[in-house]
C-alpha cells in the first residue's frame, strides 16, 4: 500500500469539500464557480477512477481501509472503506458530478456560487455514506445528504420549491430519528458503532431477538423511504419535477437501496429475511403501480418519478430474493439505472430549457429539429427498457431470472408485467415528443439543438450504456464478491467466531431457495 | 485554612464589575456628542479580559473562598467562559447593529457587562443568599434590556411583563430558600445537602425543593413557565434578545444543576420525575406553538422554550453523564442561539420593520452570507450531524437513555422531527427565489469587523461543537465530575448547626 492508497477515501471526501469552500470564496458575477466545480468534480472523478485501477478483486474484507478515532465518547470512528459493493457506485457518483454541472451550466443563472458550493457539498454526503462502516459516521452523511438537496430545490423549483424540498426533507428525516435510536440501542448493547463488528456480534446472536427484530424494522423503514418503496414514495414525484436536473440524478435510488443491503440486509439478515416476504410484496405492487401511473402521466418529470419508483421496485424485488444473482443484478441495475436517469434527465432538462413547459402533449415532432437529442432520448429508452445489448437489460434479466427460479414465479410473473408496461410508457413518451407533428410549441420556438457541452458529456453516458450491456463481465464479479457475503450467509453459512465475516468459502452457485 | 486568596475565587466578577463601572463612569463624563461606539469595544476587552481570568482559575485548586459562599471549580469555569463567550459576542453584535444615535448606548454596555456579573456569579454561588443576590443582578439587568426600545409600544410592553413574572419567580426561589433555611438552619449549599440527606423530616425541604423549581425553571423558560418568553422576545431588541434567550439561560442551567445534584441529591427520586414531565411539556408545548408563528423573533422564542426541553431531558440520566450532556447542550445551544439572533438582528434591522418569515423570501439571493449563515444556524437548530446542535441533541438523549427514560428520547427525537417542519420552513424561504413584483430590493446590512467577528466566532464554535467535540466533551465531563463530588465541607464558624441534631462536620 503506498501512501495516496491510505488517504484516497479520505480525498475524495475531502476534494470536492475544498471545492465547495473555494467557489463559496469566489466572487459570482463571471463563470468562474463553475469552472472551478467542474475541475474540482473532475479531479473527484479522476480520484475515484484510481478505486478500481487499485482495486484487488476477489480480496475479502474492505479496502483502502482508514479507522482512526474520531470522537471519544461515545466511541466514533472515522472508519471508511471500500468493497465490491461500493466501488462500482462510489465511481458512478463520481461520473455523476462532472455530468451535473455541466447539465447546469447554463440552466443555472443565478447565485452559481450557492449553487455549486452546494452541489459539491452533496457529493461529499453522498461519498461519505458510501464510504462509512461507522454507523455514527453513516448516519452523520445520510443526514447530511438532506441539507443541500431540501435547499437547492427551495432554491431553483420551477414551481413551488419549498413545498416539494419540506416534503423531501420531512419525508427522510422522520424516518431517521428510529434509525438513530436504533443505532443508539446497538451501541448501548455493544459499545461499538463499527460495522464489521456488529456484523460478527449480530451474527452469533447476542441480541434478543425482539429487540432486534424492532431495530431492523427501524433501519428498513428509514430506507424503504429514502428509496423509496411503494407506500412511502409520496415525496418522489414532487422532488423530481423541482428538483434542479443535475440533483434530481442522484435523488432517488442509490443511496437507499446501497443502505438496504449494506445494513439491513447486511447487519440483520435473519431479519431481513423475515420481512422479505412484506417486502417482495411491496416491491411488486410498486413496479406495478408505478408503472401504471407512469402511463397516465402528463408531466414529463412526474413520468420519469414513477418510473424510478416503478424500477427501483424491481432492484428492491432483486435484493430481497435473497439470491446472489438477484442481489448482483440489482447492484448492476443501479449503476445503469443512474446513468439512465441522468441521460434522460439531461434530455428533458434541455427541452425543459428551451420550451418552459414540462406537459408531454405541449411537445411533438421534434425528431426531425433536434435528432441529436432524438437520438440520444431513443437510446436511453431503449436502455432503460431493457433492450438486450444494453445495460438495462442486464440487470433486469439477473434479478427477473433469479426471482422467477429461487424465490417465486407469481412475483416474477408479475414483476415482468411491470417490464412491459415500462416499455410502453417509455416508448409512447418517445413518440409523443418527438413524432407525429408538430405542435404549437415545438414549432413556435427556434430549434437549438443539443449543445457541444452537453453532447460531451451525453456520448460518454451512450456509450457507458452500451458497454455495461456488452461486457458485464468487466463489472459483474466485483460486484458478486461484493454482494455474496450477504447471500452466503443467508444459505445458512455459519461464520466461526474471531474470523472475519467476509472471508467466507465461494458460493458458486445460487443460493436462497425458499 | 484557604491557601488561595479569596478575590481569586471571583476574579472575573471583579474583572467585569470593574468594566461596567468604568464604561458607566466614561460615559457619564463623555460630552452627550461624542459616539458612544467606543465604549462598547471597551466592555468587549473587559469581557475578554474577565474571560481569561476565568480560564486562569482552572489553574486554582478546586475550593471555596469567603468563608464557603463561592466556588471556583471546572464546573464553574465552564460556564464562566460560556457566559463571557456569549456576552463577548452580543457585545460584538451590538456594536454594529445599534443605531449611532440611540440614546443610552453607553448604558447599554454598561448594562451588559453588569448581567455578565450577576450571571457568572450565579454559576460560582455555593450560598443561597447569594445565588438569590447574583440572580437579581443578573435579573435586573435584563429588565431593563428589554425594554430598551422605549420608544416602541412593545418595549415597556416586554419590559414590564418580564418585570413583574420575573419578580413573581424571584420571590419563589426566595421562599423557597427560606423554606430551606427554616428546615436546615444554613444556606450553605453544602451544609444543607448534607443535613437534608440525613434529615427524617422532610415537609419544608420538599416545599422548598418545589418553589426553588419554580423560580429556577421560569428563568430558563421551560413549560408550564414559559407565557413571558415569545412576548419579552419579540419587544427586547434583538441583540439584547440573543444575551436573554441565552447566557441568563446558560446561568439558570448551572443553578439548576448545582441545585437538584448538589443540594437535592437526596430527593434525586422526587425531582427527577418532575423535571421529566416539565421537559416532554416544554419540548411539545415549544414545538407546537412555534409551528404556527409567522413571526421569526416569536418562533424562536417557542423554538427556545423547546430547547430548554431537550436540555431537561439531559437530566433523566445518572449523575456524571446528565451533568455533563446538559453542560454540553448548554454550550452548543448558546452558540447556534447567538448565531442565528444575530442573523435576525442583521435582517431584520434595529426598528425591526422585517421580522415576519414571508420577509426572510430570497434572502439568499438578496445576500448570499447571511442567507447561507441563516440556514446554517437553522440546520444546526434541526440537529443535523457535522454541527454542535447534532451533538447537544445527541448527548441530551443518550443520557437520558442511559438513565432508563427510553420514553422520553423518543418523544424528544419525535419533537426535533416537529421542529424541523418550522426552521425549514425559515430556511427554505429565506431559499426560495424573491417574489417577481417585489418592490426594489431593500440593501440588506453591512457586515461591519464587530459582527462579523461576532459571526465568525459563533460559526466555528457551532461547527467545531459538530466536528471536533472531544476538548468541549472533556471539560463538561469535568466540570460534571466537579459537581458530583463536592470538597470536603468549609470550616465555617458561624456555622449554626439547625433544629437538626447532627454529627457536626464530616471528618
Amino acid at each position: 500500500m503506498n501512501s495516496i492508497d491510505q488517504s484516497i477515501l479520505t480525498l475524495l471526501l475531502l476534494v470536492p469539500l475544498a471545492g465547495a469552500i473555494l467557489v463559496a470564496l469566489t466572487p459570482d458575477r463571471t463563470k468562474l464557480p463553475n469552472w472551478i466545480a467542474l475541475l474540482t468534480s473532475l479531479v473527484t472523478f479522476g480520484l475515484t477512477l484510481h478505486l478500481p485501477a487499485h482495486f484487488v478483486a476477489g480480496q475479502s474484507g474492505f479496502q483502502f481501509e482508514i479507522n482512526r478515532s474520531w470522537i471519544d465518547r461515545p466511541a466514533i470512528f472515522y472508519h471508511v472503506g471500500i468493497d465490491g459493493l461500493s466501488l462500482w457506485l462510489v465511481v458512478l457518483v463520481g461520473l455523476l458530478a462532472p455530468v451535473g454541472i455541466v447539465a447546469s451550466w447554463n440552466a443555472i443563472r443565478e447565485r452559481r456560487k450557492v449553487f455549486f458550493a452546494l452541489f459539491l457539498i452533496q457529493q461529499t454526503a453522498m461519498f461519505g455514506v458510501f464510504l462509512s462502516l461507522d454507523l455514527m459516521l453513516y448516519y452523520g452523511f445520510w443526514e447530511l445528504s438532506l441539507v443541500p438537496m431540501a435547499i437547492l430545490i427551495a432554491m431553483y423549483g420551477r414551481k413551488d420549491g419549498p413545498k416539494a424540498a419540506t416534503k423531501f426533507f420531512l419525508f427522510t428525516f422522520i424516518p431517521s430519528a428510529p434509525l438513530l435510536v436504533a443505532i443508539l440501542w446497538l451501541y448501548a448493547r455493544t459499545g461499538s458503532f463499527d460495522f464489521v463488528t456488529l456484523q460478527i456480534l449480530i451474527a452469533h446472536g447476542q441480541f434478543a431477538a425482539g429487540a432486534l427484530c424492532w431495530c431492523a424494522i427501524a433501519f428498513l423503514f428509514a430506507f424503504a423511504v429514502k428509496v423509496p418503496i411503494f407506500p412511502l414514495h409520496g415525496w418522489l414525484a414532487d422532488s423530481f419535477s423541482e428538483a434542479p436536473v443535475a440533483l434530481a440524478m442522484v435523488i432517488a435510488g442509490k443511496l437507499g437501496l446501497y443502505s438496504m443491503l449494506r445494513f439491513h440486509i447486511g447487519l440483520f439478515p435473519a431479519q431481513a429475511r423475515a420481512a422479505a416476504p412484506y417486502v417482495i410484496a411491496l416491491a411488486v405492487i410498486g413496479i406495478l403501480y408505478g408503472a401504471c401511473l407512469a402511463l397516465a402521466q402528463r408531466d414529463f418529470w412526474r413520468l420519469l418519478a414513477f418510473a424510478a419508483l416503478s424500477h427501483l421496485s424491481l432492484m428492491v424485488l432483486g435484493l430481497y430474493g435473497f439470491t446472489l444473482n438477484g442481489s448482483t443484478g440489482a447492484v448492476y441495475q443501479i449503476l445503469s439505472h443512474g446513468l439512465v436517469d441522468a441521460a434522460l434527465f439531461l434530455l428533458l432538462g434541455s427541452l425543459y430549457d428551451r420550451y418552459a413547459s414540462s406537459q408531454i402533449n405541449a411537445y411533438g415532432g421534434l425528431a426531425s429539429r433536434l435528432p441529436r437529442t432524438a437520438t440520444l432520448f431513443v437510446i436511453a429508452t431503449l436502455t432503460m427498457i431493457g433492450l438486450p445489448m444494453l445495460s438495462g437489460f442486464v440487470g433486469e434479466f439477473l434479478v427477473l431470472s433469479s426471482t422467477f427460479g429461487g424465490v417465486s414465479r407469481a412475483w416474477a410473473s408479475l414483476a415482468a408485467l411491470g417490464v412491459i408496461l415500462g416499455a410502453a410508457y417509455m416508448l409512447w413518451l418517445v413518440q409523443r415528443i418527438f413524432y407525429g407533428s408538430l405542435s404549437d410549441l415545438t414549432s413556435s420556438r427556434p430549434a437549438l439543438d443539443l449543445g457541444f457541452g452537453q453532447l460531451l458529456i451525453l456520448c460518454p453516458l451512450a456509450v457507458l450504456m452500451l458497454l455495461l450491456g456488452l461486457a458485464p463481465n468487466l463489472w459483474l464479479p466485483t460486484i458478486q464478491f461484493g454482494v455474496h457475503p450477504t447471500g452466503a450467509r443467508l444459505i445458512g453459512l455459519v461464520i466461526e467466531p474471531g474470523t472475519h465475516p467476509y472471508a467466507l468459502p465461494t458460493v458458486s452457485q445460487e443460493g436462497g431457495q425458499r | 485554612m484557604n491557601p488561595v486568596p479569596d478575590i481569586y475565587r471571583i476574579l472575573p466578577e471583579v474583572v467585569l464589575a470593574c468594566t461596567g463601572v468604568l464604561v458607566m463612569l466614561i460615559d457619564a463624563t463623555l460630552p452627550s456628542r461624542t459616539a458612544r461606539r467606543p465604549l462598547g469595544w471597551v466592555a468587549a476587552l473587559g469581557t475578554t479580559l474577565a474571560l481569561w481570568a476565568s480560564l486562569w482559575q482552572l489553574s486554582l485548586p478546586q475550593g471555596t473562598g469567603f468563608f464557603g459562599t463561592v466556588e471556583t471549580s471546572s464546573f464553574t469555569v465552564f460556564f464562566h467562559v460560556l457566559i463571557c463567550g456569549i456576552v463577548l459576542v452580543t457585545l460584538l453584535l451590538t456594536l454594529d447593529t445599534l443605531p449611532a444615535d440611540s440614546h443610552h448606548q453607553g448604558e447599554f454596555y454598561a448594562l451588559v457587562v453588569f448581567g455578565a456579573v450577576g450571571m457568572c456569579l450565579l454559576t460560582s454561588a455555593v450560598e443561597l443568599l447569594l445565588v438569590f443576590i447574583a440572580l437579581e443582578i443578573s435579573s435586573i439587568s435584563t429588565y431593563i434590556l428589554a425594554g430598551y426600545r422605549k420608544n416602541t409600544d412593545r418595549g415597556p410592553e416586554a419590559a414590564i411583563k418580564y418585570f413583574l413574572l420575573g419578580s413573581f419567580a424571584t420571590g419563589f426561589l426566595l421562599y423557597g430558600i427560606a423554606l430551606i433555611f427554616g428546615a436546615t438552619g444554613t444556606t450553605q449549599v453544602y451544609e444543607a445537602a448534607r443535613l437534608i440527606a440525613a434529615s427524617p423530616n422532610r415537609t419544608f425541604v420538599v416545599a422548598g425543593l418545589g418553589l426553588m423549581l419554580i423560580g429556577i425553571l421560569f428563568k430558563v423558560s421551560a413549560a408550564p413557565f414559559h407565557l413571558w418568553t415569545p412576548d419579552v422576545y419579540e419587544g427586547a431588541p434583538t441583540p439584547a434578545v440573543a444575551l436573554m434567550s441565552t447566557a441568563p439561560k446558560a446561568a439558570a442551567f448551572a443553578l439548576l444543576l448545582r441545585v437538584v445534584y448538589e443540594l437535592f441529591p437526596a430527593l434525586h427520586s422526587l425531582w427527577q420525575p418532575l423535571l421529566w414531565a416539565v421537559a416532554v411539556l416544554s419540548m411539545t408545548v415549544g414545538n407546537l406553538a412555534a409551528l404556527r408563528q409567522q413571526n421569526v423573533k416569536r418562533m424562536l422564542a417557542y423554538s427556545s422554550i423547546a430547547h430548554a426541553g431537550y436540555l431537561l431531558a439531559a437530566f433523566a440520566g445518572f449523575g456524571t453523564s446528565g451533568i455533563a450532556a446538559a453542560a454540553f447542550y448548554t454550550a452548543a445551544y448558546a452558540a447556534m442561539n447567538v448565531g442565528i439572533f444575530a442573523v435576525v438582528t442583521l435582517v431584520g434591522g434595529y426598528d425591526e420593520a422585517h421580522s415576519m418569515v414571508e420577509d426572510y423570501r430570497g434572502l439568499i439571493y438578496r445576500s448570499p452570507l447571511l442567507g447561507s449563515l441563516l440556514i446554517f444556524f437553522l440546520v444546526s437548530l434541526v440537529g443535523i450531524p457535522f454541527t454542535g446542535g447534532f451533538f447537544g441533541k445527541f448527548y441530551s438523549f443518550s443520557a437520558a437513555v442511559d438513565g432508563g427514560a427510553v420514553a422520553l428520547a423518543i418523544i424528544g427525537l419525535l419533537n426535533s422531527g416537529l421542529a424541523a417542519a418550522y426552521y425549514l420552513r425559515l430556511a427554505l424561504t429565506a431559499a426560495q427565489r424573491p417574489a417577481a413584483s417585489a418592490e426594489p430590493a431593500r440593501p440588506t446590512a453591512e457586515i461591519g469587523v464587530a459582527v462579523g467577528a461576532a459571526l465568525l466566532l459563533a460559526v466555528s464554535v457551532t461547527l467545531s461543537l459538530g466536528i471536533i467535540p472531544n476538548e468541549v466533551l472533556r471539560a463538561a465531563e469535568s466540570a460534571a465530575h466537579t459537581l458530583q463530588s463536592p470538597p470536603s465541607p468549609v470550616l465555617n464558624p458561624a456555622h449554626i448547626p439547625g433544629d437538626l441534631t447532627e454529627p457536626p462536620l464530616r471528618p
